[in-house]
């Protein structure tokens, strides 16, 4: 088994989350991962919207995902693109579509960039990036 | 009524290309401008209408009073990223055929290498606030990151590979090895050397990766029943087209409005010119705009080089190998081929196709009849 482990460069931003999108944020320091979806006719959306793109409610209430999910697609970071990513690279970033099906930009925790595959079946986890932050990560899962 | 054919490219012009041009964004500007106008045989006085990018730093005040026009009646920007030249273009046509302004400049004077560089996210980082918030805390942090994410999924659904979009920056190179503007004029590519660059974000190699560049370009549009009146002959704006956010791809939705107001297809086309800012993308906009099916095996067959390809495709270099003036050189190379003065000339162009930022914007040109 590899001991590979992901470390978060420290000087990535940190969310500032819209007031539409702090439900989410919130949960995540419960270590739940949710979607907004909406109360009327049930449509799901992720990042989280001020109306309803299907039927054009305002009312919504927060489900909690599975977490699973299989990576869509992802890039990896060779060079040092940005302040932030001098010293940590290379980097994987992934998008994950989840099993709801909403799909979310993260990291992935014990797979080493050179592993990282599109159609690779991951599972949520959170991990404390500042002080009261938590946000979604991923590990391998298998299927 | 639409305004197919009835407003007119008459005066293209650009500073020199560098990495750092020891002149202000405004300086740019302004020399872009002047030699436009130089270009269409028109003086700053007549100019009555100012348009530019949103993220140009170079006002329409400052642009006006340094050139000294004396009754500005229209202005405007486009908002976005350096996606929107095509875009100008249509809002300016839109302006002269409604009558809200007879001759409009639509410039760009940027120092994208020695200035704020787009490439490290100096434009576009959010700083973790609105969509930021789900995409930089990840390393998503610059245009190059979400373009690499939506090109490794192209690559997985279609089988285009890294040595198509390869084969695509080396006829890029070709074309810019004799285009003596181009910053790459001087230094050939070979697909060896695409494919052992570094990578910078995996899939996109250094040479996928556009130019950053010190420079700026212009545009001169006005009727074309008074450009008929001018000296050289005007290049018409048969048809302009955007799309904003939406379902599916822009390119297809745009490419269906401007179609429609062309009156004509695909095969009328005679050369094209695509927004680079990542080279792949020059491949999926051929096939999202319906030019071709496979657009791999396309550049497999040297379709989209100028000489003696069906669809020969960014004739002055690009942003890959000419220069990174979001759009504006490619807008102005798209002009050059109807006139018959690219460096990297296609025989007798009629139609000449010209996207700027993957469907955000696009335009055909016409070579204008006698008369
Ligand atoms: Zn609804």
């Amino acid at each position: 088994m590899s001991t590979w482990r992901f470390e978060r460069p420290p000087g990535l931003p940190i969310p500032e989350p819209s007031d539409e999108a702090r439900p989410f944020f919130d949960a995540l320091r419960e270590h739940r991962l949710v979607i907004q979806c909406c109360t009327v006719c049930g449509a799901q959306a992720h990042p989280p919207r001020a109306v309803c793109l299907a039927c054009r409610s305002t009312d919504f209430e927060w489900r909690e995902a599975s977490g699973d999910g299989v990576v869509f697609s992802y890039v990896v970071t060779h060079q040092a693109v940005h302040p932030a990513l001098v010293g940590h690279t290379p980097m994987a970033t992934v998008e994950v579509e989840l099993a709801e099906g909403p799909h979310l930009y993260s990291n992935l925790l014990d797979v080493p960039p050179e592993e990282v595959e599109v159609g690779m079946a991951v599972r949520v986890g959170f991990e404390d990036v500042a002080e009261g932050v938590v946000l979604p990560f991923f590990r391998r899962r298998a299927q | 009524m639409t305004f197919s054919n009835s407003v007119a490219i008459v005066g293209v012009g650009e500073t020199d290309y560098s990495r750092d041009s020891g002149r202000t964004e405004l300086a740019l500007a302004l020399q872009a401008i002047l030699a436009a106008l130089a270009d269409a045989g028109i003086e700053p006085r007549d100019v009555d209408g100012l348009m530019k990018w949103w993220v140009d730093t170079s006002t329409e005040a400052e642009v006006a009073a340094n050139l000294g026009i004396p009754d500005l009646a229209w202005w405007g920007e486009i908002n976005q990223a350096g996606n929107v030249g095509a875009a100008l273009v249509a809002h300016a046509a839109a302006a002269i055929h409604a009558g809200l302004a007879n001759v409009i400049v639509i410039y760009r004077g940027v120092n994208g290498r020695s200035g704020r560089r787009y490439g490290r996210g100096d434009v576009t980082g959010q700083g973790g606030r609105g969509g930021g918030a789900f995409t930089e805390p990840y390393g998503l942090l610059t245009p190059q990151h979400g373009l690499a994410m939506v090109a490794r999924r192209r690559m997985h659904e279609t089988g285009i590979t890294s040595r198509h979009f390869g084969m695509q920056a080396v006829a890029q190179r070709r074309h810019a090895n004799r285009n003596p503007r181009a910053t790459f004029h001087e230094r050939t590519l070979s697909l060896e050397e695409h494919q052992a660059s570094r990578l910078i974000v995996d899939p996109f190699h250094l040479f996928d990766c556009c130019l950053e560049t010190d420079g700026g370009g212009a545009l001169v549009l006005m009727s074309a029943d008074r450009a008929r009146e001018l000296a050289r002959p005007p290049v018409l704006i048969r048809a302009a087209a955007q799309a904003g956010p939406g379902l599916g791809s822009p390119a297809g939705r745009a490419a269906k409005r401007l179609f429609d107001m062309a009156g004509i297809g695909r095969d009328d086309i005679d050369v094209v010119q695509i927004y680079d800012h990542f080279g792949p993308f020059v491949l999926f906009a051929l096939e999202d705009y319906g030019f071709v099916d496979n657009a791999g095996r396309f550049v497999e067959e040297g379709g989209t080089d100028f000489d003696g390809g069906r669809l020969p495709v960014n004739t002055s270099g690009g942003h890959l190998s000419e220069a990174y003036l979001q759009g504006i050189n490619h807008l102005i190379e798209a002009t050059r081929q109807v006139r018959g003065e690219s460096t990297a000339q296609v025989p007798g162009v009629e139609f000449s196709f010209c996207d700027t930022g993957i469907g955000t914007g696009a335009v055909i040109l016409e070579r204008s009849g006698p008369g």
